[in-house]
């Protein structure tokens, strides 16, 4: 892969726009079907410029204009905001108080930095493919609960560039949900709770949640291959303390002995799971089971969220094939099917791909005689010649999901329409009702 | 029944006019499209209006029934309702007055009785039934016709929206009595009423098959901290859209399964009741804005205003109360008349002749509300103080400014209110050296046992008052003080209940009077014999505010 210069974004950027990014599906998701009037012009987008300049309310007429206005600005990052009770670049015209956001996907954010206490490889904005692992279970642990516990069908993922992942749900009766739901649903999703100050972060009660359950199924899954392979975190006695914080201290002596004793994380954990799941006879009201045992792989695995990008319904967030300006990765969709596969080093960057139009631009423009037509038809299907092709496709059945969805809405509506018509055809050939029905 | 009032401004209006007109008045708003979908027609009050002075009525109005049998079982299918649907029918003038008031006595009962008793006990339960029963409203199903209760509860509650819905204060009141009323009624709604209760007043409750529990028995018994057990067979499941669960699922205290929360009975409550209440408080104000056309017809404003203001005293407002209390007075009321928390403050101040902060606000301004002028407080706090060998020119510089500032004669001159019971329980925990806060919130309960024997409480009460603040109740604790403290004072029973009916906690509850102060400053003024309080204005319900000050007190009637 071509080694990313971030000085050379300038000139990368105003290729990607004019070449690579998809302007006809991303203007497919953000229209969702055309079926509300204005629904894309009233969407916030913001633009972060070179040198760090941030304009917000910024938006567009149809795809077209988008494509014109993205292309003369070159944005460095694309935020996408709420939709709107008016266009949001002529939000000052608008009676104060009467431009208010009204609908906007429910959007999760979950961030590496956010595990810092728990992972042993990195630290702040890197990641490795060691700890990546984290996120893999965010994603399955948290997708599972929207899809199953809540029902959302539409949920797109998507690698943020750098560090972590972004989920946007995109269920039409989700986008109308208020900020108040927005923010029970993340409460619902969390369980690690507690700043740097709080050693026991997680603290289940006897009665465990079925959503807790099967988060834990899942953790189950990877904890043997990422934490005590992977992180190792029972290699030595600076690692195991930190476990031995979550756990009562009566526990302490006979597992630091014990501990001793074994060679592996893995003999480690497996001696802990059975000291912890003994009753305690000295310490009152402590449940005997695998509760223990439980928390601390929750403190280690569960995912964290952060409220604050969820709840607000006028939040701006990262847009799906944005570029990320330091690390040059092009935020792509994640496949669900192969979400194990993902590999963040993999994906490409916008040099790579502006690398390989070039390189099949020049080869082909060899071959054609007209270089405006070669210009338009190649303009059409550029982004299908890079690495970058793969994951269009997955937002492209993204995007059929979705539009099968519109579709069995309108025929439902359409079919309830039609009966109710009959209903009331019926109704009216009735001999006369009594009196007080009309009342 | 009286038939000539003041009406407002002192007009009178001869009680034939009154009696004999039934107006046509009709107002009903259609809110905008709003995102939430459709639009509502808030609030439909029709009065018909008949002309001419033929009208024959006495005591109580027989309306020509215009329903009959089934029809009127059908108009009204439960003993409880949602008050979806406004009223649409003729009553008369005095029929509205009568329905507004018997409502307004009821709300006000359930008010009390929430004060004087835990909620959902059976003391509670029973006392409450007698209320309703004896003011002829509806609450449960019986074999008797159930038509006319009915038809009052739905009217009269329409009738007290219109009242109701002018002010923040008021409809916070308003609506917190609605709650407790439905929720009793709920309480005792024969389990397989329920389902046909709930769709009839279209929420999408329904309660899932035998089936259906089965298949997730194990998820909803490990979801649901209500339920006791392994018993889920006696248990309705309700199955509802998990937006509407937000209390349960965001707890994670419910069962989730593709976007639907199964919900059992116990938890059920709780949803139905804050659907309860945002419909009402949207409703309110929604009727709000469509006020003035209401008020806009003269025989009406009066009744309304009336309504709204018959328990709110003019006499509470802190500036009718300034100058009626001396200085020299008030050892002996802070034993005989304050509420504990302020008893305890002044006796600190007494012995330590200083108070920290956060004990000169709360104990400062209760001072106010009880009728301390501006000069009497500075005088008050400087003699204190200086006798704790604190310097005059100090205290003129470092507390006088702030005791100005909370009489209003300051910085941004905001006239402070008294701090309400809520305030003081749940803000600002005193800590060593403070004598602030509820000492039945935040005294320990050895410390505050001793505290009541040295106020001479019998054992018995003590106990009373001990098993409440165990339970939380630290208001229901304090009136059970005011209780014991004054009982000796008050043969009449029925004037104990009045008492009752106001005490420190009445703030909490009602819309105008916030304040310790200025419930405490009836009392004080009750004591000294001093004209009965609006309370009595409230009882009698059709007195002018005025005219009853002025006859020097009236009987409960």
């Amino acid at each position: 892969m071509e080694p990313f210069d971030p000085a050379e974004l300038p000139e990368l950027l105003k290729l990607y726009y004019r070449r690579l990014f998809p302007y006809a599906q991303y203007y497919r998701w953000l229209n969702y079907g055309g079926v509300v009037k204005n629904y894309f012009q009233h969407r916030e987008f913001s633009f972060t410029l070179k040198d760090d300049i941030y304009i917000r309310y910024q938006s567009f007429n149809n795809q077209s204009d988008l494509e014109k206005e993205m292309q003369k600005m070159n944005p460095y990052k694309i935020d996408i905001g709420a939709v709107y009770s008016h266009r949001p670049n002529q939000h000052n015209t608008v009676k104060l108080g009467a431009f208010q956001a009204q609908e906007k996907e429910l959007v999760f954010d979950i961030d590496m930095t956010d595990y810092d206490d728990v992972r042993r490889c990195c630290s702040s904005a890197d990641i490795c493919s060691k700890c990546w692992t984290l996120m893999t279970m965010a994603i399955r642990i948290i997708d599972r609960a929207l899809k199953e516990d809540f029902g959302f069908k539409h949920r797109l993922w998507v690698y943020s560039g750098r560090r972590g992942v972004h989920c946007w749900v995109c269920d039409e009766s989700v986008r109308k949900l208020s900020s108040a739901v927005r923010s029970g649903i993340v409460e619902y999703l969390s369980l690690v709770k507690g700043g740097q100050d709080v050693k026991k972060k997680v603290h289940l009660s006897e009665n465990v949640h079925p959503f807790v359950r099967k988060s834990i199924s899942i953790i189950k899954k990877y904890f043997e291959g990422y934490a005590l392979v992977g992180q190792d975190i029972l290699e030595n006695k600076e690692s195991w303390d930190k476990i031995l914080a979550l756990v009562p201290e009566t526990m302490h002596n006979d597992l630091q002995q014990n501990f001793q004793k074994h060679h592996s994380s893995l003999q480690r954990w497996e001696y802990l799971k059975k000291a912890a799941s003994q009753c305690p006879s000295n310490i009152k009201n402590e449940k005997c089971g695998p509760w223990l045992e439980w928390e601390i792989m929750l403190q280690y695995c569960f995912p964290r969220l952060d409220i604050n990008v969820s709840k607000g319904i006028n939040h701006l967030l990262k847009s799906p094939f944005s570029v990320h300006p330091k690390t040059g990765r092009i935020s792509v969709p994640i496949d669900l099917q192969k979400v194990d596969q993902f590999d963040p080093f993999a994906v490409p960057t916008i040099s790579s791909i502006c690398h390989e139009l070039d390189a099949i631009f020049t080869s082909e423009a060899e071959k054609e005689e007209n270089q405006a037509e070669s210009d338009i038809k190649h303009r059409t299907r550029d982004y299908k010649k890079t690495s970058l092709a793969p994951y269009v496709k997955v937002f492209e059945q993204f995007l059929e999901n979705l539009d099968k969805s519109r579709k069995g809405e309108l025929l439902k509506k359409s079919g309830t329409m039609r009966e109710t018509k009959m209903n009331y055809t019926k109704m009216n050939s009735l001999p006369c009702l009594p009196a007080y029905w009309k009342y | 029944m009286r038939t000539t009032r003041a009406g407002v401004g002192g007009r009178k209006v001869s009680g034939r006019d009154l009696r004999a007109s039934r107006f046509r008045f009709r107002f009903y708003k259609k809110s905008p499209a709003t995102r939430e979908g459709g639009c509502q027609t808030l609030c439909v009050v029709e009065f018909a209006v008949v002309a001419g002075n033929k009208m024959e009525f006495s005591g109580v109005k027989r309306r020509k029934p215009w329903l009959i049998g089934d029809q009127r079982k059908a108009s009204y299918p439960h003993s409880l309702q949602f008050y979806l649907q406004p009223p649409s029918e003729n009553i008369s003038l005095i029929e509205f007055e009568n329905l507004a008031i018997d409502r307004l006595k009821l709300l006000k009962s359930v008010e009390n009785l929430g004060v004087s008793y835990v909620k959902g006990t059976e003391l509670y339960q029973s006392k409450l039934e007698a209320e309703i029963r004896r003011l002829k409203f509806s609450y449960r199903e019986s074999l008797e016709d159930e038509y006319e209760p009915r038809r009052k509860d739905h009217i009269s509650h329409f009738i007290l929206r219109l009242a109701y819905c002018q002010s923040e204060d008021l409809r916070r009141w308003f609506i917190q009595q609605e709650m407790d009323l439905l929720r009793f009624r709920f309480s005792i709604l024969p389990k397989d009423k329920i389902q046909s209760f709930l769709q009839d007043s279209h929420l999408h409750f329904e309660a899932i098959s035998e089936e259906e529990k089965n298949l997730r028995e194990q998820e909803i018994i490990a979801s649901s901290t209500s339920l006791g057990g392994p018993k889920l067979e006696l248990e309705y499941v309700y199955k509802i859209p998990f937006a509407d669960a937000l209390d349960l699922f965001r707890g994670r205290k419910v069962y989730l399964e593709n976007g639907f929360a199964y919900v059992p009975l116990k938890d059920i409550v709780a949803i139905i009741l804050n659907e309860f209440r945002a419909k009402l408080s949207k409703a309110l104000a929604l009727t709000a804005r469509s006020l003035p056309a209401v008020q806009s017809d003269e025989r009406l404003q009066p009744l309304l205003n009336h309504l709204s203001h018959s328990y709110i005293g003019q006499d509470y407002s802190i500036q009718g109360n300034a100058g009626k209390i001396s200085l020299d007075q008030i050892d002996s009321l802070s034993t005989k008349s304050f509420p504990p928390c302020m008893r305890q403050l002044h006796k600190a101040l007494r012995e330590n002749h200083h108070l920290r902060h956060g004990g000169r606000m709360q104990y400062g301004l209760f001072l106010k509300g009880i009728g301390l002028t501006l000069e009497q407080a500075l005088q008050f706090w400087k003699q204190e103080f200086i006798k704790g060998k604190m310097d005059p020119d100090k205290f003129d510089k470092g507390y006088s400014y702030n005791i100005r500032h909370s009489f209003g004669k300051e910085g941004k001159r905001t006239d402070y209110t008294p701090f309400s019971c809520l305030k003081i329980i749940l803000t600002n925990p005193p800590s060593q050296g403070d004598y602030h806060g509820c000492p039945f919130r935040h005294s320990d309960p050895e410390l505050l046992k001793q505290k009541l024997q040295s106020y001479k409480i019998t054992p018995g009460g003590i106990s009373q008052i001990l098993d409440l603040v165990k339970g939380t109740h630290y208001q229901v604790a304090c009136q059970k003080y005011f209780e014991m403290t004054h009982n000796s004072r008050d043969p009449d029973l029925d004037n104990r209940r009045l008492l009752t009916a106001c005490p420190v906690l009445g703030m909490y509850a009602l819309p105008t009077m916030p304040t310790v102060g200025t419930i405490f400053k009836d009392i004080v003024l009750r004591e000294q014999c001093v004209v009965e309080t609006a309370w009595m204005v409230y009882m009698t319900g059709r007195r002018d505010l005025e005219s009853s000050l002025e006859d020097g007190g009236t009987e409960a009637s």
